[in-house]
C-alpha cells in the first residue's frame, strides 16, 4: 500500500527487491491464493457469522429468528447452568495453571542439575503429552473407579496398614471430587510440556550469575529466587498465558472421564458450547457461549500482558 | 518433592561425571514422579489383559493371571478399530501435507514478496490468531451440512487444511533465511516458485519437521471437531472411535483398555524411537519459533 510510495533508501535489500515489484503483485496473490481462500472461508467468514448467529435463535430447521441480546442476557442473568458453568471453569484456571507451572519447574530444575539418564527421564514425564486424551481419560476414569480403581485401593490399604481411618472418596461420582479428579489427569497429561519448555528457559541462563551469586553467599533459595525466577519469568508469563487459554478451553477431559457430571460438577464452558449446538441443537445460543468464552480469553490474555511489567523480568539481549 | 533437596540450581558436573550423593536424592524423587507418570500407562495395560472376574476382583493387580490376549481380538471384532487406525492416517496426512503446503506457500509470499496490502493482510491473518476455534466451530459446522459435507472425509480434512499459525511460524523462519540467496537465484533467472521450491523450502528444514510432528499429532489427537462432524465408522478417527466404543462397551474395562493401548500403541512407539524430534517439534511449534 503506503509502502510502495515512500521509497525506504536505508534499506539496500528492500530496493534491489523492487526491481521485481510489478510482477510480484500477481505472482504473490498466486501464492497467497490457497491459504487465502481457506483462512476466507473457514476462519474469517465463520468468526462474522457466528457473531451474527449468536443474536439469533436458530435450530438448524426452523427460520432463524432474530432475537436481539437475548441469548446473552439469558446466559448471564438467568441460566443457572451458565453460572455453574463458569464457576467451573474458573475452579480449573485457578488450580490447573498454578500446579502446572509449579510441577513443570520443579522437574525442569531437578533435570537441569547434570543428571545422568535426563534422557529417559524427559522421555517418561512428556510421554503423556503425546497420548490420545480420549485414552488417557478412559484409564483415569477406571483409575478412579471407588470399588476396582487402583488409587482407591492404595488408599484402603494404606488406611488399613496405617490403622488411620481413612476411605477413599467415590471420586467421580462425588461432585466435591470429580474435579480434582480432572485436575489430576491434566496435571498428569501436560507437566511434561511446562518442564520441556522450562528446560530450554534453564539452559539459557548464564552459568556466570550462579557463580556470582555463590561468591556472594547465597543459598540454594535464594539462588532460586533472585536468579533462576527472574531469569525464566518471561518463560512463566508465556506458559501463564497458553495454559490459561488451554485450561479455558477444557474439554475433552470432562467429556471422556465424567461427561461433565455429577450434577454438572465438570461441565466447562466449551463442554456447554458443545451441549447447546450439538445435543440440543441451539446454534445461536452456542455462538454466543463461544464468543463469551472468546471475550474472557481476550480480556485475561490482556490483563497478564499488562501485569507482567510488574513481575517479568526482560534481560536485554538475553531470551528471545 | 524435589524443593527438599538443597542441591544447587546449576549443573555442577557434566553429563557423564561420577555420581554425586547429592544427586541420589534427586534421582530417587524423579524415580518416584516417573512411576506416577507410568502407573497409568501400566494400568491400561494390565486391565487390558485380565479376564473380567480379575477385573472385578480385589485388590486389583497390576500383574493379570492369566493373561488373556483374547481380549484384544475381542476388541477389534467389536469395534473396527482397523479402519480407524487408515481414517486416521489418511486424514492426518492429507491435514499436514495440505497445512504445510498452503501456508509455506502464503508464508513465502509474507516473507519475500512485495505487494499491495501485505502488512494489513498479514495483520489480520495474526489477529484471528486468538480466536479460539470454537467461536468459528458451529458456523464451520453449519456450512460443512450445506455443503453435503457432514460425515465425509471433506468434512474432516478441508477446514483443517489451513492455518493461520503455520503460516506465522514459516514466515519467521523464512524471514531469517539470507536474501542474497534469493537474489542470486533470481540472477540466474528463477521464477518465485522455483525460489521457494528450491531455495527456501530446502533451507527450512528443521522448522518444517517440527511443523509436520506438530501437526500430524494435533490432527492424529484431535477430537472435538471430528466429533462434531463424523457420525459412522467410515469416517471415526480413533479418538472418536474409542469414545463411541466407550459408549457402547461402558464397563467392560477389560476392552476399553484394550481399545486405549491400541488407540496409542503406534503413537507411542514412534514417539519412543524418536523422542528428540518430537520434543523439538511440540516446544518449537508450541513456543511460536521462538
Amino acid at each position: 500500500m503506503t509502502a510502495q510510495s515512500a521509497p525506504a533508501p536505508q534499506q539496500i535489500a528492500v530496493s534491489r527487491w523492487r526491481r521485481y515489484r510489478p510482477d510480484q503483485q500477481w505472482e504473490a496473490y498466486l501464492f497467497l491464493l490457497p491459504s487465502f481462500i481457506g483462512f476466507l472461508v473457514f476462519v474469517a467468514i465463520p468468526v462474522v457469522a457466528s457473531l451474527a448467529l449468536s443474536f439469533y435463535d436458530w435450530n438448524l430447521l426452523s427460520r432463524p429468528e432474530f432475537v436481539g441480546f437475548e441469548n446473552y442476557s439469558q446466559l448471564l442473568t438467568k441460566d443457572r447452568v451458565f453460572r455453574k458453568v463458569l464457576f467451573n471453569t474458573f475452579y480449573f484456571i485457578v488450580t490447573i495453571v498454578p500446579l502446572q507451572l509449579a510441577f513443570g519447574l520443579l522437574l525442569a530444575i531437578a533435570l537441569n542439575q547434570g543428571l545422568r539418564g535426563l534422557e529417559i527421564y524427559r522421555l517418561i514425564y512428556f510421554m503423556p503429552v503425546v497420548t490420545t486424551i480420549v485414552a488417557a481419560a478412559l484409564v483415569f476414569q477406571w483409575f478412579f473407579n471407588r470399588d476396582f480403581g487402583i488409587l482407591s485401593a492404595a488408599i484402603w490399604e494404606f488406611g488399613a496398614a496405617t490403622g488411620i481411618p481413612i476411605q477413599p472418596p467415590d471420586w467421580l461420582n462425588d461432585p466435591d471430587w470429580a474435579k480434582p479428579a480432572v485436575v489430576v489427569l491434566t496435571l498428569w497429561k501436560n507437566s511434561g510440556f511446562t518442564m520441556v519448555i522450562y528446560l530450554a528457559a534453564l539452559q539459557g541462563v548464564p552459568t556466570e550469575l550462579y557463580d556470582a551469586a555463590k561468591v556472594d553467599g547465597a543459598s540454594g533459595w535464594q539462588r532460586f529466587r533472585f536468579v533462576t525466577f527472574p531469569m525464566v519469568s518471561p518463560t512463566t508469563f508465556f506458559l501463564m498465558v497458553i495454559q490459561m487459554i488451554g485450561a479455558f478451553q477444557l474439554f475433552s477431559e470432562a467429556f471422556v472421564m465424567t461427561q461433565g457430571g455429577p450434577a454438572q460438577a465438570t461441565l466447562t464452558i466449551v463442554y456447554y458450547i458443545y451441549q447447546m449446538a450439538f445435543e440440543f441443537q441451539r446454534m445461536g445460543r452456542g455462538a454466543a457461549i463461544a464468543w463469551v468464552l472468546f471475550i474472557f480469553i481476550f480480556i485475561f490474555t490482556l490483563v497478564q500482558t499488562r501485569l507482567q511489567r510488574r513481575w517479568v523480568h526482560y534481560e536485554t539481549g538475553g531470551e528471545s | 518433592m524435589t524443593s527438599t533437596t538443597p542441591a544447587a540450581m546449576r549443573p555442577e558436573t557434566p553429563p557423564g561425571a561420577p555420581f554425586k550423593t547429592g544427586h541420589l536424592v534427586l534421582h530417587a524423587a524423579l524415580i518416584l514422579g516417573s512411576a506416577a507418570m507410568l502407573l497409568p500407562f501400566a494400568w491400561m495395560l494390565a486391565t487390558s489383559l485380565k479376564s473380567p472376574p480379575q477385573i472385578f476382583t480385589y485388590p486389583p493387580s497390576l500383574v493379570p493371571d492369566p493373561v488373556v490376549w483374547r481380549n484384544y481380538l475381542d476388541t477389534v471384532q467389536a469395534m473396527p478399530f482397523g479402519r480407524f487406525y487408515l481414517n486416521s492416517l489418511f486424514v492426518a496426512v492429507s491435514v499436514t501435507s495440505l497445512q504445510i503446503l498452503t501456508s509455506s506457500l502464503a508464508a513465502f509470499a509474507f516473507a519475500r514478496l512485495r505487494f499491495r496490502g501485505r502488512e494489513i493482510l498479514f495483520l489480520v491473518y495474526l489477529a484471528t490468531l486468538m480466536i479460539p476455534f470454537h467461536v468459528t466451530m458451529i458456523p464451520n459446522f453449519i456450512l460443512v451440512r450445506f455443503l453435503r459435507w457432514f460425515d465425509t472425509f471433506y468434512a474432516l480434512i478441508v477446514p483443517t487444511a489451513f492455518s493461520v499459525f503455520a503460516v506465522f511460524l514459516l514466515r519467521q523462519y523464512f524471514r531469517g533465511i539470507p536474501v542474497e540467496l534469493d537474489e542470486a537465484a533470481r540472477m540466474d533467472g528463477a521464477s518465485s516458485f522455483r525460489i521457494w521450491g528450491q531455495v527456501i523450502m530446502p533451507l527450512s528444514g528443521p522448522v518444517l519437521a517440527a511443523l509436520t510432528i506438530f501437526v500430524f499429532l494435533g490432527s492424529w489427537n484431535d477430537f472435538l471437531w471430528p466429533l462434531v462432524v463424523s457420525n459412522s465408522n467410515a469416517t471415526r478417527t480413533i479418538p472418536v472411535g474409542l469414545a463411541t466404543f466407550r459408549g457402547q462397551y461402558n464397563t467392560d474395562w477389560h476392552l476399553l483398555m484394550a481399545g486405549s493401548v491400541i488407540a496409542l500403541l503406534p503413537v507411542l512407539l514412534v514417539y519412543v524411537f524418536a523422542q528428540k524430534r518430537f520434543v523439538e517439534g511440540i516446544t518449537l511449534s508450541g513456543m511460536g519459533g521462538r
